[in-house]
């Protein structure tokens, strides 16, 4: 079966610092795979280049089997990505925002599909509000709903609860989860450990634009019997 | 297609949500210049054997097409750009092409609207004739395509306010009011003369208001090949620029 993300000996300089040093990872489909890292290890540099926002200076990266250079309009279809940074057009309300991005997807009827995210993320209420009068989290559940719009067989998540309040990140991984049990591969990447150590399957641990352990959760806590995702984590990143 | 007529309709509908900023203002600008101008000249100057105040009308609509083109994409794009929000553009399957025609012409609708206010409401002051109505509307077109897609430039080169402000004020700016809407050029001294010729804003007024009286500095068929020519080349590098993702895609 083909891999959901591809990557292939990906290198990306920026100026003296080497942000990614020779990638090479494959995400089945249907994974809910983590990538993990300190701040500045490489993980949000990947996920740009995967979602053409960079441009690698040499490597490969595939999404289901498609180029994200060569064959991007393919690629771009089939990737969703919630974006790191709180960002959104303060012209717009959320189901405008969402109907403008269902859009930019080449979907132009997708009113159903919007009203069933916005239950899902709590956000009915808020459908007619302009985006600068949302709170940092609901912000941040229009940033995840954007990502879905166009259904992509894969989504990724950079640090998307950060800012969420604990409710709310219940809600959001209950849908998340729901995605991935209907076959969606959901890459995500955050800074709770506690996260990643109870929805992924397989985990990369990532260090100085380099996968330094790469199994899965299940096999990299048994290597340190009776540690906790955390304190695997802080001695990998010691080592 | 569908992401290129949405991205379009949401440029679109981004200046049309501040239309009192975007549109109502410049033709409220274009208006006050219009009155002070005609008031203090139009019974001492004439020009081409016009009024001034109908001599100075087809000007001021053509510096509005040009500059609120060149202010929507380059505002919009660089506070995309500032803000972040270029990603939700950057991460869809939008071709370079698709992208370039849909600011473009978002910014060309915006210019449009402004000249068309401008025209209307200073038709009740001016008796303003129309010779030849397709040079005007050639003119139009292709000089606000031209500064939709310099804004765009602009926009994408920009990374602070900061910057864009010093391209309008210092580039665009100077280009616009030194290009003859104040003036005919036979007005200046020799050398000044000369220096305008080397300004393709006054091509674009210069063939735009031969439309409207029949009468020009320089022949409306130079005008047009100078422009064509122009828009060309900044159109080709637009297209080149947002080919390598410079600036956009690091």
């Amino acid at each position: 079966m083909t891999a959901a993300v591809s990557l292939t000996n990906v290198i990306k300089r920026f100026g003296p610092l080497q942000a990614l040093a020779g990638v090479s990872l494959d995400i089945g489909q249907g994974e809910f795979f983590g990538l993990l890292g300190p701040n500045g290890a490489g993980k949000t540099t990947l996920i740009s280049a995967l979602a053409g926002l960079i441009r690698a200076d040499s490597g490969s990266l595939q999404v289901m089997g498609h180029d994200v250079v060569s064959d991007f309009r393919v690629a771009r279809r089939l990737l969703g990505v919630v974006p790191q940074e709180l960002v959104f057009d303060p012209f717009f309300n959320v189901r405008e925002t969402l109907r403008i991005q269902s859009g930019y997807f080449g979907i132009r009827k997708n009113d159903d599909w919007i009203d069933e995210i916005l239950a899902n993320l709590d956000l009915t209420g808020k459908a007619e509000t302009n985006m600068r009068r949302l709170s940092g989290g609901m912000k941040r559940r229009v940033l995840v709903a954007q990502a879905l719009v166009h259904k992509p067989p894969v989504i990724v998540l950079d640090e998307p609860t950060a800012g969420v309040d604990v409710e709310l990140r219940q809600g959001l991984w209950q849908f998340i989860r729901r995605l991935n049990g209907e076959g969606h591969t959901i890459v995500l990447t955050t800074h709770y450990l506690e996260e990643a150590e109870a929805l992924c399957n397989r985990i990369a641990l990532m260090k100085q634009g380099r996968i330094v352990a790469l199994d899965t959760t299940e096999r990299l806590l048994a290597e340190h019997p009776g540690a906790s995702l955390e304190e695997v984590f802080i001695r990998t990143m010691r080592a | 297609m569908i992401g290129f007529s949405t991205l379009f309709y949401k440029e679109i509908l981004r200046f049309w949500k501040v239309a009192f900023q975007t549109v109502a203002a410049p033709v409220l600008t274009a208006l006050l210049y219009l009155l002070i101008f005609s008031h203090v000249l139009d019974a001492h100057v004439r020009v081409h054997g016009l009024a001034y105040g109908s001599f100075l009308i087809p000007g001021l609509v053509m510096m509005q097409v040009l500059q609120n083109a060149f202010a929507n994409s380059s505002s919009s794009l660089s506070q995309a750009k500032i803000t972040g929000s270029i990603v939700f553009v950057l991460l869809p399957p939008i071709s370079y092409p698709a992208f370039f025609a849909a600011y473009v012409l978002a910014a060309m609708a915006r210019g449009l609207m402004v000249g068309v206010g401008v025209l209307l409401a200073t038709a009740g002051f001016i008796d303003l004739q129309i010779v030849a109505p397709g040079w005007i509307i050639v003119f139009a077109l292709l000089s606000g395509a031209l500064f939709g897609a310099l804004g765009m430039i602009a926009g994408i080169w920009s990374e602070k306010f900061d910057q864009l402000a010093g391209f309008q004020n210092f580039l665009i700016m100077p280009l616009t009011m030194l290009s003859g809407v104040f003036y005919s050029i036979y007005t200046l001294p020799p050398f000044w003369r000369t220096v305008s010729h080397y300004n393709p804003v006054f091509y674009m007024i210069d063939g735009f208001r031969y439309g409207f009286f029949g009468v020009s500095d320089v022949p409306p068929l130079t005008s047009f090949s100078v422009v064509f020519a122009c828009f060309s080349a900044i159109t080709l590098l637009t297209l080149e620029l947002l080919r390598r993702g410079w600036k956009l895609r690091g």
